[in-house]
């Protein structure tokens, strides 16, 4: 079994066999990063491209410290410090990438499909770091990653997903992979976040949260996208909080030994109570912590198959 | 890839050699191949690893200070063996680790699909030990390369040795075993095959001639 694909664009097209490859390299990998000399020789010679369309740091960071880590060489392309400013359309800056002879490009953008197109027009590998509100894989498959390393069984497993699942490329990812996986995934949120005919891909919706908690194994909460208050998606923060907000007395309607995920940036006292996101629950950093393994696993799985 | 009711768990053309073990206990033992020259038996492989355990003890004083780490697969077995053997021998439990080189190979930019990556586990402090590296066959000497290398990274031992079960020639490098089980001139083309099942009994090294 090998990953036999020039790119790394979503879940939805990833098969089961293909999650499981890359969660089982990710754990070679974690062994790795546990290391005092964290580094490994195996992308010696690559080169691989950060190109940043949208502002982030955490991907960013995590994304340069894997290729680092495998001892690719690492450039960061940022929209405010090129050439795009200037006019120049994706495709010709990836395409001046390429020129450089970079082997892989790990896209983020804020169109959906932005990745597909740039897949298309390219040779270099390109890895999907979030593509507007459609995918953001390599986040799904830490998520995935963080759940099995609790020693989680996705056949049969109980998830909610909580918040503005409509605007969450994070939620789409999970959603298609967990389905996949055999989990039992629920939505959880206002009418005015649930993407229409979401049913379709397999979860149940909930608009209340108490009752979407009940004896969940895995909580995943979004970000609360504050920028959006005023686009008549959510009166106010308060109600927003109130609503659907984790606290500690939600979480007992969940399973026992439920965890409690969220993609960061985390809004303290907005989507989740402080004490919960610091709660024993809570796996929050060690998805962050995973992050890294998970992608010197895709890096190094993607760095064999275009050459 | 099932054959005679054994599972052939890893297969490397580059590195020449295949490690089978029975998926169950095998009810059907494998048929002899036409192609096939058996160069060991069971019972030499034990004897040769018994000479082996001798050795190292010999060479290093005892057991203080001594730890084993086999490549995998194949060498993590024989590793496993000769922590047995050197408890018999000397009444000391050595510590052994596991080491998977792929990361450290020399033809990972070469290749289109990379390969599988397996656990490497070296759970003990490598600093003033004495670090046995076990290997099943000793060919190009590419993989105890690759296998120095990851070893350094982990820590710095005293001094690193090699075991190998089988030294069928043809260096690449200039790479020396300190433990032979047997030397076997081969040629370039022919295929050494180190077969090991769990319990010792079907244990066999074979030629296979193409």
């Amino acid at each position: 079994m090998s990953l036999k694909r020039k790119d790394l664009l979503s879940l939805a097209s990833l098969s089961v066999d293909e999650i499981m490859l890359v969660l089982e390299t990710a754990d070679s990998f974690k062994e790795v990063t546990g290391r005092e000399i964290k580094k490994v020789p195996a992308l010696r010679g690559k080169t691989v491209v950060n190109l940043f369309f949208e502002p982030s740091t955490r991907t960013r960071t995590s994304f340069e410290l894997a290729a680092k880590r495998l001892s690719a060489d690492v450039i960061n392309f940022s929209p405010s410090s090129s050439s795009v400013v200037k006019g120049e359309t994706l495709l010709d800056t990836a395409r001046n990438i390429e020129a450089m002879q970079a082997d892989i490009i790990v896209l983020r953008h804020s169109s959906a499909g932005a990745a597909e197109t740039l897949a298309h027009g390219v040779k270099s590998s390109v890895i999907n770091a979030g593509d507007g509100w459609h995918e953001h894989p390599t986040q799904a498959l830490l998520d995935l990653y963080t759940i099995r390393q609790r020693g989680m069984n996705f056949n049969g497993l109980r998830v909610a997903i909580v918040g503005d699942v409509s605007h969450s490329r994070v939620a789409r990812s999970n959603i298609y992979a967990l389905i996949k996986l055999g989990a039992e995934v629920r939505l959880v949120g206002p009418p005015t976040m649930m993407p229409s005919r979401v049913e379709k891909l397999g979860p149940k919706v909930y608009y209340n949260m108490d009752e979407g908690l009940r004896d969940v194994h895995v909580i995943m909460m979004l970000r609360l996208q504050l920028e959006r208050q005023g686009r008549a998606q959510f009166p106010t923060i308060r109600e927003y909080s109130r609503l659907y907000g984790l606290t500690a007395e939600r979480m007992r309607l969940a399973d026992a030994g439920a965890i409690v995920m969220h993609p960061g940036p985390i809004n303290r006292g907005v989507e989740i109570a402080p004490d919960v996101a610091d709660s024993l629950s809570s796996v929050i950093l060690d998805q962050v912590a995973n992050g890294v393994a998970v992608r010197m696993g895709i890096l190094y799985l993607m760095s064999g198959a275009n050459s | 890839m099932q054959w005679g009711g054994f599972f052939i768990s890893g297969f490397d053309k580059n590195l020449d050699r295949i490690i089978i073990l029975p998926m169950t206990t095998p009810t059907n033992k494998p048929t002899d191949r036409k192609d096939e020259k058996l160069i060991m038996d069971a019972g030499d492989i034990s004897r040769a690893m018994m000479r082996i355990a001798h050795e190292i003890l010999e060479r290093n004083k005892g057991g203080k200070d001594l730890a084993l780490v086999g490549i995998r697969t194949g060498g993590v077995h024989l590793a496993h063996r000769l922590v047995k053997r050197i408890q018999s021998i000397e009444g000391v439990q050595v510590p052994i680790g596991e080491l998977d080189i792929t990361l450290y190979r020399d033809d990972l930019a070469l290749r289109k699909n990379q390969p599988i990556l397996r656990k490497t586990s070296v759970p003990f402090d490598m600093t003033n030990k004495v670090v046995v590296l076990v290997d099943d066959v000793l060919f190009t000497g590419r993989t105890i390369r690759a296998a120095m290398d990851g070893l350094m990274d982990l820590g710095r031992p005293e001094e690193i040795q090699l075991a190998v079960l089988v030294d069928r020639g043809h260096r690449q490098l200039p790479i020396k075993a300190n433990y032979i089980g047997k030397n076997l001139p081969t040629s370039r083309e022919e295929q050494v095959q180190v077969l090991l099942d769990e319990a010792g009994e079907d244990d066999r090294v074979v030629i296979l001639q193409s």
